[in-house]
């Protein structure tokens, strides 16, 4: 393994800052928008160009400025964070096309600062998976949250103040009073925060201290949804939806997810956490939130809420699936952040096109949709079939993985919730795509004539949807990476 | 001309006072140019003495050529090299800001008004720079009169909340001298290198223990740390605009300054920790002080009078990591005298602009303010940040230092009203932003444009605002060669 210098990272972060002046100053909303695609592709080149590199095995890194003793603002592209930086930068893609769909389909307000904001959110994103250490990913933790408020609070009203002011309670609540001090708890064992194969903690603390560092940080990052510090995401779901497809199925939330997998894997070490007992603690968390989310979504009328629940539950997958610290479940878990992702925005890009096309936003008033809205609803029924976990949607290899893991960690425990989740899932599923394409005789809410959302909002969740198939097929580079990864958390 | 910085940085700004007042005879416009000139050369000469001081360690200069123990010297090591031109260097941002308010809020005394201004800036530099406790004195009660006066020309109450600065003011003052009186009884000197030389023998003498604590009493009057710090949010809350902006960054700043060198210099390490059993009581009366002034500010409805607060608690970080008694907290006392500067002095500017438009500062005077003032509200959001403690900006590197400092030193409360704070600055300031962020309800409905005009701050204020809020980010990003190259040399030569 070589560790090559380079400062690419750091211009991959700084695309979509560097583009806000332009976004601010642009005249015409198509040159806007033409410099927001500018960026994102920019971004994902960049990303790409350097996944070669990761895949042979190497790491690049680069040091912005050493701020306190021992620890630096420092990237470093490993394995883990090529897997998440593809999929966040990737989807920003096919999400700007969305936005431009959405934001002028219902020819909402302040679309400069939306998609300024948005940009800034990306930034934020790929900061976070490139970080090499605790301090870098925590101040682009933090920035994220703050450039996600405008963004959750876009409508101005009194709802989504009140939602904003949720939001912020408990992300950065948490991050401040759980997070921080976790952290300089940390630094001040061990003198450093970066990031290693088997942690930076390991050997410098006793199991009590470890188990209370643990539950700080894995409730600190309240992005990922651990409850009982999910209930900002469904309150956040007032959010126009391309924010909620990209930052509460994809970024923001899997921000958390993935930091959390960081202090699992990078600063506690699968090996402490095995011997001090610590991995069912998080399997436990993980499975509470897992089962409470899926039978919460079961009872929800109002779709975003229902993936919002449903997205709570999956977040938990991935923690489950590192927290069994068996290689096979660890693969399982880092895959699920890639796949969950293409089907679980395949879903909210659905959600938006039918309410940009017909207005509606509850499941009871979508029966008989289907006819009306084909390929919206074929990309659903596709999406849900990938967060079910059935095949061909890649959202069947990361579950089996999963379940592979804890056959592997002997943890049968875990098993059956995997797959009562499963059935939870196909249960709040599985009744919206029927009743959406077979609605009982003289019950259809909309007329036999497909009318679809505008083009900008129906492609993308046919596009995503179609890679969550070809996922299945060909799941590159994604298991590459996962189980690279793994590889070097095993220390090869 | 090298050698001769220090004396400039002082004399400048007084010969500039006496122009300026002058100048104010025939012309009054004169009045802001001439202070530009007197302000800028003294901070200019300031971050040149910076350079000098970095390269040598240690600057010293004798006025008039007396020597020290007799003599005034004036000695210019890392500590107060970096607070010198951090000092003067937003002194001069901060008089180039204010011009319109300045305009406004003081016509026909603008000249008075930027003599005081001048005068103000001799006080701090001349304390900031002298090796001599006497002197030292003198030169607070110059910067004490001229800011009561500045306090002094606000309007309503301003008049009222200055007396009784003066008054409490004056007996800090006094408090000091008291205990300067106590060391030149004693030892016979007040060279602070001197003294510091002859006092190891006299630790045990109850008469210095008085000093030290009058000394001490005396800048925390001055510093208005908790429980003595009712005079300082009428005082700074209801001064006029560029007075405000002025005093409240940095006149608290050079008392904890001032705290620091006393500790460090004067009755030295061993005396301050080991000799004296003061600092448990200290850094839990900072504590206090951390999560009063933080309570205080949640309770105000008046944006200024709210940052007069968090200054308060603000004093208890500082003072509380430099009684902590290890390098990581003294270093973070003295990395927050330098950010906390900047990040208050951003704050007082924002509200310095937000006022000149709309003339009120009540919270709920401040609705839609971010589409009326995009800019002044962006640079609001930096230093809000930097206040609660966000990376990358500086405010978070200095609290990183106290409460590493205070994990390192087992004072779990400090580090309890450290975390506290931040989270109630979190509440405080998102509260303001939110107001700020929603217009009117009723008269918006979320969609189409709204029909807020822009009405931003001139560009003489903006570019200012603008530059000290990039300040905060480029500040947190050198932390570490500030801490390597300017603060721990002078920790480790006073054995820590």
């Amino acid at each position: 393994m070589e560790t090559i210098y380079s400062i690419k990272p750091l211009i991959a972060v700084l695309v979509s800052i560097c583009v806000v002046p332009l976004l601010v100053l642009s005249k015409k909303n198509n040159i806007r928008e033409g410099w927001t695609f500018a960026a994102a592709i920019v971004k994902l080149l960049l990303v790409l160009s350097m996944l070669p590199v990761i895949l042979k095995g190497n790491q690049i890194v680069y040091t912005l400025a050493e701020v306190v003793p021992g620890v630096a603002i420092r990237f470093r592209v490993d394995a883990l964070g090529m897997l998440f930086a593809c999929v966040a930068a990737s989807l920003w893609i096919v999400t700007s096309a969305y936005s431009i769909g959405y934001m002028r389909g219902l020819d909402e307000h302040s679309q400069t600062r939306y998609f300024v904001f948005f940009a800034l959110a990306l930034s934020a994103t790929i900061g976070v998976a490139f970080s090499a250490n605790l301090l870098t990913l925590y101040l682009f933790y933090e920035m994220l949250s703050l450039a996600t408020y405008p963004l959750v609070t876009h409508h101005q009203d009194p709802e989504a103040r009140a939602s904003g002011r949720k939001y912020l309670t408990y992300i950065l609540g948490t991050s401040i009073g759980l997070v921080l001090p976790a952290m300089l708890a940390c630094y001040y064992l061990t003198g450093t925060l970066e990031f290693a194969n088997q942690g930076f903690l390991a050997g410098a603390c006793n199991k009590g201290l470890a188990t209370v560092l643990l539950i700080f940080f894995i409730f600190g990052f309240a992005k990922a949804g651990i409850m009982p510090f999910h209930g900002w995401l469904p309150a956040a779901m007032v959010a126009p939806t391309p924010v909620s497809a990209l930052l509460h199925a994809v970024a923001v939330v899997k921000v958390g997810v993935f930091s959390i997998v960081r202090i699992l894997t990078g600063v506690f070490g699968t090996e402490m956490l095995g011997q001090f007992d610590l991995g069912v603690v998080v399997c436990a968390i993980a499975s509470i939130t897992i089962i409470v989310a899926s039978l919460i979504a079961l009872s929800q009328d109002n779709l975003k809420r229902m993936l919002a629940f449903s997205t709570i539950g999956q977040l938990s997958y991935i923690i489950l699936g590192v927290g069994l610290l068996s290689p096979k479940g660890i693969t399982g878990g880092m895959l699920h952040i890639a796949m969950h992702a293409f089907g679980k925005i395949t879903l909210f890009f659905c959600a938006g096109a039918i309410f940009v096309a017909t207005g509606k936003r509850n499941i009871s008033e979508m029966v008989g949709i289907g006819r009306r809205m084909p390929w919206t609803m074929g990309a659903f029924f596709v999406g849900s079939l990938s967060i079910i976990g059935l095949p061909p949607t890649g959202g069947f290899l990361s579950k089996w993985y999963l379940v592979l893991g804890t056959l592997e960690a002997n943890q049968i425990t875990f098993l059956f919730v995997l797959l009562g989740s499963s059935l939870l899932n196909a249960a709040y599923f599985m009744p919206v795509v029927y009743r959406a394409f077979f609605p009982p005789p003289g019950t259809a809410m909309f007329e036999n004539k497909v009318q679809e959302a505008p083009v900008f909002c129906a492609a993308p969740p046919v596009i995503t949807a179609f890679i969550s198939v070809i996922l299945f097929f060909y799941p590159e580079p994604f298991f590459r990476l996962a189980s690279m990864a793994v590889r070097f958390i095993g220390g090869q | 001309m090298m050698e001769h910085y220090p004396a400039l940085i002082v004399i400048l700004p007084l010969l500039f006072a006496f122009v300026v007042s002058g100048a104010a005879w025939i012309k009054e416009e004169l009045c802001f140019p001439l202070s530009v000139v007197g302000m800028g050369l003294s901070a200019l000469f300031s971050i040149l003495l910076l350079g000098q001081v970095a390269a040598t360690g240690l600057v010293e200069y004798r006025l008039g050529g007396w020597d020290t123990p007799w003599g005034i010297g004036y000695r210019v090591d890392y500590l107060n090299g970096l607070v010198l031109a951090v000092v003067t260097g937003l002194a001069f941002i901060n008089l180039i800001a204010t011009r319109k308010n300045v305009a406004e809020e003081t016509p026909e005394k603008s000249g008075a008004f930027y003599c005081l201004y001048l005068l103000f800036i001799v006080g701090l530099t001349g304390i900031l720079i002298t090796g001599d406790l006497f002197n030292l004195y003198v030169l607070l009660e110059v910067a004490s009169l001229t800011s009561y006066a500045l306090i002094g020309m606000g309007s309503g109450r301003a008049a009222l909340s200055s007396l009784n600065y003066l008054f409490v003011g004056t007996v800090g003052g006094c408090f000091y001298l008291l205990g300067v009186g106590y060391l030149y009884i004693m030892t016979g000197s007040l060279n602070m290198a001197d003294v510091a030389t002859l006092l190891p023998k006299l630790y045990n003498s109850s008469a210095i223990l008085m000093a030290f604590i009058f000394c001490m009493a005396g800048a925390s009057i001055k510093m208005a740390f908790f429980p003595l710090h009712m005079w300082l949010p009428n005082a700074y809350g209801l001064a006029p605009t560029a007075a405000g902006s002025l005093i409240a960054p940095l006149m608290t700043k050079v008392m904890v300054y001032v705290l620091i060198r006393l500790m460090l210099t004067v009755f030295s390490v061993d005396f301050a920790f080991v000799v004296l059993k003061m600092a448990e009581p200290m850094v839990w009366m900072s504590s206090l002080a951390i999560v009063a002034g933080a309570v205080f500010a949640l309770a105000q409805k008046n944006l200024k009078r709210m940052f007069c607060y968090i200054i308060v608690s603000e004093i208890g970080y500082m003072v509380g990591g430099a009684w902590l008694g290890n390098n990581a907290g003294m270093t973070g006392a003295i990395l927050h005298i330098f950010n906390d500067a900047i990040m208050t002095l951003c704050l007082f500017l924002c509200a310095g602009s937000i006022y000149y438009r709309t003339h009120g500062l009540e919270l709920n005077q401040l609705k839609g303010l971010f589409v009326k003032m995009p800019v002044t509200m962006a640079c609001f959001v930096a230093g809000a940040l930097s206040i609660i403690g966000v990376p990358p900006t500086c405010g978070f590197f200095s609290k990183w230092y106290l409460i590493s400092g205070g994990l390192q030193a087992g004072q779990y409360v400090f580090v309890g009203a450290l975390l506290f704070s931040s989270l109630v600055n979190a509440v405080l300031f998102f509260r303001v932003i939110e107001i700020s962020y929603y217009g009117d309800f009723e008269a918006h409905h979320g969609h189409g444009s709204s029909g807020e005009a822009v009405m931003e701050s001139p560009a003489s204020m903006l570019v200012p605002l603008l530059i000290v809020s990039i300040g905060l980010i480029v500040a947190g990003l050198y932390t570490g060669s500030i801490v390597n190259h300017l603060i721990t040399p002078i920790l480790v030569q006073h054995g820590f």
